[in-house]
């Protein structure tokens, strides 16, 4: 049926567009979806398309719009997303007035793959750490923040049926963006080690040996890894890197290594790039973020650190989607990176400063969590820490989200009628093992004292009313 | 667009403009990893870039660079006073709303409510991304696919044609031709569609077209005719229009800027997109927006939670305030963004007069900060150089040897079969300061002196 015949009422055209009697298989939601537009275009003068591509099916929901919403909406105290509620350092912030005020270079283009200062002090401060000479200019782009060099990674090494293999629980882009590159999810869950009880470190959640060699197949063409991670605040180990790496290089795949959160750990924990272990330099890419690193997250300065073979072609993703990032961001991270190159080891140095501040609250809020009969998960690293609500009873009676799972409607619960917002767990596993781990929630520590203490009082007062019943 | 063609153009380009011979551009040495970490088949040949070899010529001091289109002016001192002051508030150091920040997209509801004589919806109809570049990409991730086509005009941005690739669609090109009969005194407007070639373009499997306006290069101003022609096609067709409007306040006197999207029935189908870096001058920013009706709106949405998340807060806030600035100031004088304009004018007026005095004939922009040149009448000999690239990249090359002076070849925006019609004209960017345009009126004075 020709579309060019404009004699034709609208609703016909759309009924007859070729693109639904061209594609072979349809899912039942593009059907739906398209009987909707059937209907709507019945209705209006001008049809106007309703349009979504395939590489869009199954990823427009998240969870950050959906709860970043809610807690704008309500008045909470917020350990939900998880950014910093106090300032970034002084030095960095005066290195971007500093920048503001540099020049009319800074407020124009700069190299489209990373400023060149900002990569020059990348590669001398990580080369020092894995002890091998990194190229500047090769080995390196940045990225608008660790997202988007996540993004161009998948983009860049994806095609339709590579599979990739996510530890759970993961950071909740993970799925999507494989999906999007056209590849398939394969999940593997940490657990807890029954030996040592109910797992109330993150020490405790391991990845089985065996389980995790079942998951590689032919099709494999990378696994993702987060350590420190979130929303657990599992560090990984050198064996259990090392066992990680083995199958990487049995099964010559990539591993995609996410970062962000490397200067946090607590307790002694040491971050170790798996990157540094043998054979793993040439088939790594590490995802690191400004944000995190100096507190900053709204400056969306990430990037993807691996072998110039392998970045050139996250640089042909980024130079084809974003081109470049913000100049005078990237120079004041660059002099922020400078600093701590020098500073590196010492009292001075913001990368130890900030772990020995974030220890202390997260002793804080385990404490707080404890004292209201909850069993928090103790965290070796990263911004968060998560615990069981299970022996909670509330009676949640809101009809609107009665098909949700429970930890999202305990959050929502929370966040309306005690006004403090976390997190629901669940969101970071796959629709699989979703149903498994309904019974917790996240709480980011990484707040002042002050939002730490209101939601202590929150917490506090809850509990009081409850013993009273 | 014949990608032999683009890969060979960008190839030579590369090649000849690059000051430092020994930094490996394409990896020559012997991949000795495995093949299962080659590229995904959606970046197959998009990996050369003009933009990305030319900024190493910048870097070479003793080239007057009129190529890459960015300022050499600063921007306006408020705009930066308005960053440096976000910068020192606590929370607009941390993430903000995933499709715009709050504040920004109110005052670009404001604006550009003012401007489309109609209400925006900041929540739904707008969305703030990285620059004008990732509006595009948003927008041919969102609703661009396998099977489709998209019509894109030529001169084009170069990005377009690669990001209609890797969304696995094919571009189908069409060219503004110059009016037959015209010698001299040539103005982009002189530069036209052919309808009837227009209108053989558009079938069955046309998802969108792609426009630019003012244009990049030419700098062409569609008029609300030519506009209309294209809106008819649209309706009739049933396809998308996407407008990248990124040089909307940068038009000269006697001409208007027109958005496709007011006119009947487009709105419902436009995605309109623009730039924080052109308005104010800040490209270095990165920030930009699209406009258009919910329905498809939240497809680019889905694109950026799925991409990027969030733009940078700070610089998000201070081009709300700079906004808010203008918008109160608009129809006046002190307005950046007829300010800009008028600024722009005389630069454009005296580039025009000096590429006269070099013996070449300029094509007078009626928008933007770029104005072509055809340098047939120079007569320049290239035979002795090598290569089989069309004739404005060798034109480049020697210019840019034996003058010292930076453009770009016009047929890096355009297909193989539009070399012909091209490649006789370079591009020069004219929003430079003026002892830049001192510097590049000099070598053009001095043109045919040895």
């Amino acid at each position: 049926m020709p579309r060019e015949d404009a004699s034709l009422p609208a609703c016909h055209l759309c009924l007859c567009a070729p693109g639904m009697l061209r594609r072979p298989v349809l899912n039942l939601a593009s059907l739906w979806k398209r009987s909707v537009v059937l209907t709507s275009c019945q209705n209006k003068s001008v049809m106007a398309r309703e349009l979504h591509t395939r590489r869009l099916e199954g990823v427009d929901k998240n969870i950050w719009v959906e709860f970043t919403q809610m807690a704008a909406e309500y008045k909470v105290v917020n350990l939900g997303q998880g950014f910093p509620d106090f300032s970034p350092p002084s030095f960095i912030r005066e290195a971007f007035c500093n920048a503001i005020n540099g020049g009319v270079s800074m407020h124009q283009y700069t190299r489209a793959f990373g400023h060149p200062p900002l990569v020059k002090i990348l590669a001398k401060f990580f080369g020092r750490i894995v002890g091998r000479e990194i190229d500047a200019m090769e080995d390196f782009l940045i990225a608008v923040g660790a997202y988007q060099a996540l993004f161009c990674t998948f983009q860049a090494l994806l095609n339709e049926g590579d599979e990739v293999i996510i530890v759970e629980p993961f950071f909740d882009c993970y799925q999507p963006m494989v999906m999007m590159g056209g590849g398939t999810p394969v999940y593997i869950p940490l657990k807890p080690r029954k030996s040592t009880g109910p797992g109330l470190s993150s020490a405790d959640w391991v990845l089985c040996p065996e389980e995790l060699a079942s998951k590689f197949s032919p099709r494999t063409k990378a696994i993702v890894i987060n350590t420190p991670n979130n929303p657990l605040g599992k560090v990984f180990q050198r064996d259990e890197l090392q066992m990680i790496a083995d199958l990487c290089i049995k099964h010559d795949i990539i591993c995609i290594s996410d970062e962000v959160y490397e200067w946090l750990t607590y307790d002694g924990s040491q971050h170790i790039k798996i990157a540094s272990l043998p054979g793993m330099w040439e088939r790594t890419v590490t995802i690191g973020s400004a944000g995190k690193t100096f507190s900053a997250t709204g400056w969306k300065v990430g990037w993807a650190m691996g072998p110039g073979h392998i970045i050139k072609h996250l640089k042909t993703v980024h130079q084809n989607s974003v081109y470049h990032c913000a100049t005078a961001a990237q120079e004041a991270v660059a002099v922020g990176f400078q600093k701590e190159y020098d500073t590196f080891g010492t009292e001075e140095s913001y990368f130890k400063q900030l772990p020995a501040q974030l220890h202390t609250k997260r002793l804080r809020l385990a404490e707080c969590l404890r004292s209201v009969g909850l069993e928090p998960i103790m965290p070796q690293g990263g911004y968060f820490m998560i615990t069981d609500i299970s022996d909670l009873k509330v009676d949640l009676n809101d009809p609107s989200t009665k098909d949700e799972p429970y930890d999202f409607r305990f959050v929502k619960w929370l966040i309306k009628e005690k006004g403090l917002a976390t997190i629901p767990v669940s969101g970071f596993y796959s629709p699989e093992h979703r149903g498994d781990f309904q019974n917790y929630i996240r709480f980011c520590f990484v707040k002042e004292d002050s939002t730490l203490k209101a939601a202590e009082d929150i917490l506090r007062q809850w509990r009081v009313k409850q013993s009273n019943f | 667009m014949n990608i032999t063609h683009m890969l060979r153009s960008c190839r030579s380009l590369c090649c000849f403009l690059e000051t430092n011979p020994t930094r490996k551009f394409f990896s020559t040495q012997f991949n000795m990893t495995s093949n299962k970490h080659k590229n995904a088949n959606r970046i197959e040949g998009l990996d050369k870039n003009v933009w990305v070899a030319l900024t190493s010529v910048a870097a070479d001091p003793s080239v007057v660079n009129l190529g890459q289109g960015y300022p050499d002016i600063p921007p306006p001192s408020y705009v930066k006073e308005g960053l440096a002051q976000a910068v020192m508030v606590d929370r607009l150091n941390q993430y903000t709303r995933g499709f715009g920040h709050p504040s920004l997209v109110k005052a670009l509801s404001q604006v550009y409510g003012k401007v489309y004589g109609r209400q925006i919806d900041p929540f739904k109809e707008i969305l703030v991304t990285v620059g004008g570049y990732g509006s595009l990409f948003s927008t041919m991730q969102g609703l661009v696919e396998e099977g489709d086509e998209v019509i894109i005009i030529e001169p084009f941005f170069d990005c377009y044609v690669p990001m209609v690739r890797m969304a696995g669609a094919k571009p189908v090109l069409i060219p503004l031709r110059l009016k037959s009969g015209k010698k001299s005194d040539i103005s982009s407007a002189d530069w036209i569609l052919d309808q009837e070639e227009l209108a053989s373009k558009f079938n069955s499997k046309t998802k969108a077209i792609i426009i630019n306006t003012p244009n990049n290069p030419i700098g062409k101003v569609f008029t609300r005719n030519e506009l209309q022609a294209i809106a008819d096609l649209c309706i009739k067709h049933d396809t998308l229009c996407f407008s990248d409007e990124v040089y909307e306040w940068l038009v000269y006197k006697g001409h208007e800027h027109v958005k496709i999207a007011t006119l009947p029935g487009m709105w419902d189908r436009t995605i309109t997109i623009s730039s924080a870096g052109k308005t104010f001058s800040v490209t270095g920013w990165k920030l930009g927006w699209s406009i258009g009706p919910e329905h498809l709106v939240k497809h680019l949405q889905t694109v950026m939670q799925n991409t990027l998340y969030t733009c940078p807060t700070p610089l998000q806030e201070a081009v709300a305030q700079g906004l808010l600035r203008d918008y109160e100031l608009m129809g006046q004088p002190e307005c950046y963004f007829s300010s800009l304009a008028e600024e722009l004018e005389g630069k454009r007026d005296r580039m025009v007069t000096i590429l006269k005095q070099a013996g070449m004939n300029p094509v007078v922009p009626e928008g933007g900060y770029f104005i072509i040149a055809d340098v047939t009448a120079l007569n320049q000999d290239l035979s002795h150089m090598e290569g089989d690239e069309p004739y404005d990249y060798k034109f480049i090359r020697w210019m840019i040897k034996e003058k010292k002076l930076a453009a770009i070849p016009v047929t890096a925006f355009c297909g193989e079969e539009s070399i012909k019609h091209f490649e006789k004209y370079i591009r020069l960017c004219f929003i430079k300061q003026d002892s830049t345009l001192d510097a590049a009126e000099t070598i053009l004075k001095n043109w045919s002196k040895a």
